[in-house]
């Protein structure tokens, strides 16, 4: 499969990151040659074959249900969560107007 | 069943209904991290660094959230899915952090299951089965606040991360009134599974609503999504307006747009969501953070055992073992709340009485829904703040069981208990509003009221015969309503006979 | 005290516990290397001399006052600045990061220093551990401090762990922690003489690093030789509640088991790892490291991973993938850099702040991994590579049955100059086609030096193991080591 200019601007929107028309242009020739490269896993032949969930032979644990148990993963830490943001007011983060 | 249609000018349209009610998972701590789910705290407190989405943050699964939607999932008859899976879908908001929510898209939970609505109270029989078409577990969104500066939106990360289980149905309702009753029910079954408060007000449990119409008979039309209504009510305003306002756009020659819209509680009516315009891609994916979830066979049986009876089952027992209306089993089973005081108010009245559970129920059934909801209503109080314990009301029915207390005088004594808290039988002692069954005084009390109306006696023994509750009531007011009734239409009968 | 610098995590330790010095010369002695080699190497990204000498006074406090020391009492390491170190700077060598304070200590580098280690500073990296030359850093390229016979030209450290591999290389560092998704911890290691191991997947906990791939990033120690990785691992290593992934397993002694005794041992030679035009100096190192594995009393068998060609696409998928939404965190809102052009809204945030705060090799694969997951084409790339990997695993698993280790070179070249593949990605994607393989099975994999090529460019040997078993890595590693006797090191230019 390949790309077009297009689709390359449709998956920069979808990433939210801005590009230039000429950045754009960039793009699709080593995207294109990139894609080309991962295309050839279409040859391999998937039969019966499930794809890979676990690399590892592991089960999912769960934890018990206490707050705070780990203070590392626990909430009351709201001058450490604000503490490195851009725009922190009245215990908020402030982001642009939404209009919703 | 009457089926609901909405007339528009070139016909008859009928509507189809599907709702997503996302419904907070009751737990101490959120579902990937040890952060705090109670409701109202201070802006950004109960936030971890797993829920601010910091560098390096990884989510490790709450046990209760998994189990209470599995018990959910249990009690709508549901396939349990022993082996599911967390799957990443992936957008840019500024309520969600990780730039993710984790949910389940490929391999929920709890799969296929079915909910027995009742359309209209007043038809307590008709039922509709309404079928649910998964369950997953998933993190909530935080809260973007609007008002608080000229240029900025506020973001609370408190909600970020909170388990809700989606329950998804199949687009098997036809009206509002459908709509309403199943997430009336919905929200019953979730309260006596203890999975989630049903606090719709506190945003514990919401509704998107999935609205088309067609012409009776053919195929699905085009749908919107109104996303999180918050109420029974406008969740059948939602359905009203959304129906109304398709049929009028198809008839004028338009297209449904399949688009997200908001509901308005001070209209009535929704509107387009600017915000969601965006064509979505949610590029959903297994979250390489999290292996699968397997559940042993030995945990879904210790769910299914933990199990409370349900409310279809309960309100069955209520009218086959109790022998009660089914408009009383109805109302009495619709909270979990309601099932237990009246549970614990047989149980105690039997005791009291020396009878079975279903020789009292009857009795104490009527007086819960009428006496004493009566009362509560008027008082603007629950059942969960009222001031009557159940044992203090199988106390008064014991009273007007045994004699005590003629029917009248119990309501009297209700009053007083509700406005003192006093016990029954204080009140009953201190106001001294023992009936008498003292044989002369009943006869000294009906001779005098015979005497003092002697044309009606004759006209009585002339053939009226209506005028015999008359007599009986006068006696009971020379009384002050404390003669056995009883006692007193055997004399008054006996005088006259 | 230059020669405090020369030795590695076993001699330190040993040394401060004997009383031969303190742990305070050690810091001291490798604060002032950092400081006069920095300039030159661009190893740190930040240099932490104070933490390196607080530590090394707790350790020469605890010795004195006669209380039992840790694993690694009184080592001076550098932290890969991927790591989440509290108070700390932590960049991922991106712009984005640049001034993120981190409020809290990542669960690896926690151990260390519970171990007695101290740190040196943050070493550098390629941008977010996406590269394999330390070139796609936004705080400048690492250059190594091996330079080719009669050739000043700088030479890529390898990446994406190229600050660790050069501080160690360079003895700036006793050791390094580093991060390895698809051989940032071996392909460096091999470029620079040293010896690195990734261990099983789940062995190190995940839990403050930066996230890169999900399903294959491994944190692993970078040292001077096999035993100083087995040391340094024990102290790293281990289970984690905050990891969902990390293994609940005991740490095994490893070090006390080092022995290069290999009889009895099978070595599986895969074909399917002879490329054509497999460089020439690379394959005889390989033929040396099969005559000295047999040499330790190891039987040496042919094997076949057939599908070892399709790993490289594989991994070119299912990383970026990954890698695509565990970047999406950086927006700009809660913490690293913000760009607001005039009247933009959120989402024009969004754009602007990602276009600004990420290099290109993170946005070009943020932009792959998008695209193999958006609606149409998430089967055909995502859910097909997921299914080769299986295959790729299930070749591992046939593959030992018959054998215990397998041996393979680590790079398909020596160190490359600085530049020389930098316009190109596939060529430079290339870098990682003998280690990938085992990262997409999770298997534990180290590179050990192995010798020079004709420039002098030293090259590492490759060894993968079976799942949890990183002592039959180490101890192979540790019979190549002894019979390579590799005592080749960068002639100092800086």
């Amino acid at each position: 499969m390949s790309v077009a200019p297009a689709d390359v601007a449709k998956i920069a929107s979808l990433a939210r990151i801005k590009v230039t028309q000429a950045e754009i242009e960039a793009m699709v020739p080593e995207l294109n040659g990139i894609l080309a490269w991962v295309d050839q896993l279409g040859e391999v032949d998937v039969a019966g074959v499930e794809p890979m969930t676990a690399v590892i032979p592991n089960q999912l644990r769960l934890r018990a249900d206490v707050v705070g148990a780990d203070p590392l993963t626990g909430g009351n830490v709201r001058d450490a969560v604000l503490a490195n943001a851009p725009a922190a007011e009245h215990g908020f983060f402030g982001v642009p107007k939404v209009i919703e | 069943m009457s089926s609901y249609r909405i007339q528009g000018a070139t016909g008859e349209w009928e509507v189809v209904i599907g709702l997503e009610v996302h419904a907070q998972i009751s737990t101490q701590a959120k579902l990937f991290s040890g952060a705090a789910t109670a409701f109202g705290a201070e802006p950004n407190t109960q936030v971890s660094l797993v829920d601010a989405a910091m560098p390096g943050m990884l989510p490790v699964p709450n046990a209760e959230c998994i189990r209470q939607a599995v018990r959910t999932g249990i009690a709508i008859g549901a396939v349990i899915n022993p082996w599911s899976r967390f799957d990443r879908k992936n957008y840019f908001y500024a309520d969600l952090p990780q730039g993710y929510q984790i949910s389940q898209l490929y391999h929920p939970l709890v799969g296929e299951g079915a909910v027995t609505i009742t359309p209209d109270d007043k038809k307590p029989d008709e039922t509709k089965v309404i079928g649910v078409e998964r369950i997953h577990v998933e993190q909530d969104a935080g809260k973007l606040m609007h008002d608080q500066h000229p240029t900025m939106s506020y973001v609370d990360l408190n909600r970020s991360g909170v388990a809700l289980m989606e329950i998804v149905s199949k687009p098997d309702m036809r009206s509002p009134a459908e709509a309403g009753a199943y997430l009336a029910k919905l929200r019953t079954i979730l309260r006596y599974v203890g999975s989630c408060d049903g606090n719709m007000d506190q945003g514990s449990m919401r509704a998107d609503v999935n609205v088309s119409v067609r012409r009776p008979g053919e195929p699905f039309g085009t749908r919107t999504e109104t996303k999180n209504v918050n109420s029974v009510r406008f969740v059948m305003a939602t359905v009203e307006y959304e129906a109304s306002r398709q049929v009028d756009v198809l008839e004028a020659g338009g297209k449904i747009v399949q688009e997200t819209r908001l509901f308005d509680p001070d209209t009535g009516t929704t509107r387009s969501m600017r915000s969601k315009e965006d064509a979505h891609d949610y590029r959903y994916f297994p979250d390489p953070d999290l292996l699968p979830l397997v559940l042993q066979p030995a945990f879904i049986e210790e769910c299914r055992a933990s199990l409370p009876e349900l409310p279809d089952a309960k309100r069955a027992r209520y009218e086959t073992a109790l022998g009660l209306s089914a408009y009383n089993a109805g109302v009495l089973t619709a909270e979990a709340e309601t099932a237990r005081w009246f549970e614990r108010l047989i149980a105690e009245s039997a005791r009291r009485q020396g009878k079975t559970e279903a020789e009292v129920a009857r009795a104490a059934s009527n007086w819960l829904t009428s006496e004493l909801f009566g009362a509560l209503n008027k008082l603007g109080r629950t059942l969960s703040d009222s001031p009557v314990s159940p044992e203090a009301g199988a106390e008064l029915l014991a009273l007007v069981g045994d004699g005590t207390i003629s029917g009248s005088i119990a309501k009297q004594v209700l009053e007083k208990m509700l406005e003192s808290g006093d016990a029954p039988g204080v009140i009953v002692e201190r106001e001294g509003l023992k009936q008498t069954s003292d044989t002369g005084a009943i006869e000294a009390a009906v001779d005098a009221v015979l005497a003092a109306n002697a044309d009606k006696v004759e006209q009585y023994r002339a053939g009226k015969e209506a005028l015999f509750g008359f007599f009986v009531g006068q006696t009971m007011k020379a009384m002050q309503g404390k003669g056995n009734p009883q006692l007193v239409n055997q004399v008054i009968k006996a005088r006259l006979g | 005290m230059s020669e405090l610098t020369d030795l590695g995590i076993a001699a330190i330790r040993d040394g401060v516990a004997k009383g031969d010095f303190t742990a305070t010369e050690v810091a001291q002695a490798f604060n002032a290397a950092v400081a006069e080699a920095n300039p030159a190497l661009n190893a740190f990204i930040v240099t932490t001399p104070d933490h390196a000498l607080a530590a090394a006074q707790r350790v020469d406090a605890a010795r004195a006052a006669g209380q039992p020391l840790g694993k690694l009492a009184g080592v001076p390491i550098g932290m890969k600045d991927l790591f989440a170190t509290k108070g700390v700077q932590t960049t991922a060598a991106s712009h984005f990061l640049e001034g993120f304070v981190p409020p809290y200590e990542s669960t690896v580098s926690q151990r260390l220093w519970d171990a007695g280690a101290g740190m040196l500073g943050k070493l550098n990296l390629d941008q977010f551990a996406m590269g394999s030359s330390n070139e796609t850093s936004a705080f400048g390229n690492v250059i190594s401090p091996w330079r080719a016979a009669g050739d000043n030209a700088g030479r890529a450290p390898g990446g994406s762990s190229g600050g660790s591999s050069a501080a160690v290389a360079a003895r700036i560092a006793a050791a390094a922690t580093g991060t390895d998704t698809g051989g940032s911890i071996r392909q460096p290691a091999a470029f620079t003489g040293i010896s690195g191991i990734k261990p099983t997947y789940g062995r190190c906990s995940r839990w403050g690093i930066v996230a890169f791939a999900s399903s294959l990033d491994q944190a692993g120690p970078m040292a001077r030789d096999v035993t100083d990785c087995a040391i340094m691992l024990e102290a790293m290593a281990g289970f984690d509640a905050k990891d969902s992934t990390s293994l609940d397993l005991p740490v095994p002694a490893w070090s006390a088991q080092l022995s290069d005794d290999l009889k009895g041992l099978k070595v599986g030679i895969p074909r399917e790892y002879r490329i054509d035009g497999l460089n020439a100096d690379v394959a005889k190192s390989w033929d040396d490291g099969i005559a000295w594995l047999k040499d330790a009393g190891a039987q040496v068998v042919d094997i076949s991973l057939p599908h070892t060609r399709y790993a490289l696409p594989t991994y070119y998928i299912i990383a970026p993938a990954e890698a695509s939404s565990n970047l999406a965190r950086y927006d700009g809102v809660r913490y690293g850099l913000r760009d607001l052009p005039e009247g933009a809204g959120l989402q024009d945030m969004y754009a602007a702040t990602r276009a600004a705060g990420f290099g290109s090799e993170v946005k070009r694969r943020i932009m792959i991994g998008t695209y193999v997951l958006s609606a149409g084409f998430y089967d055909a790339y995502y859910t097909q590579a997921q299914k080769v990997r299986t295959l790729i695993a299930r070749d591992f698993e046939e593959a030992f049955r018959q054998v215990d280790v397998i041996l393979t070179p680590t790079a398909p070249s020596a160190a490359f100059v600085l530049g020389q593949k930098s316009d190109d990605p596939l060529e430079m994607y290339l870098n990682d086609v003998f280690s990938v393989p085992a990262s997409l099975a999770g298997l534990p994999a180290m590179s050990v030096p192995a010798g020079v090529d004709r420039q002098g460019l030293p090259l590492g040997l490759h060894l993968i193991g079976r799942p949890f078993d990183e002592q039959g890595v180490l101890n192979a590693g540790l019979a190549i080591e002894r019979r390579a006797a590799f005592t080749a090191r960068p002639e100092k230019w800086w």
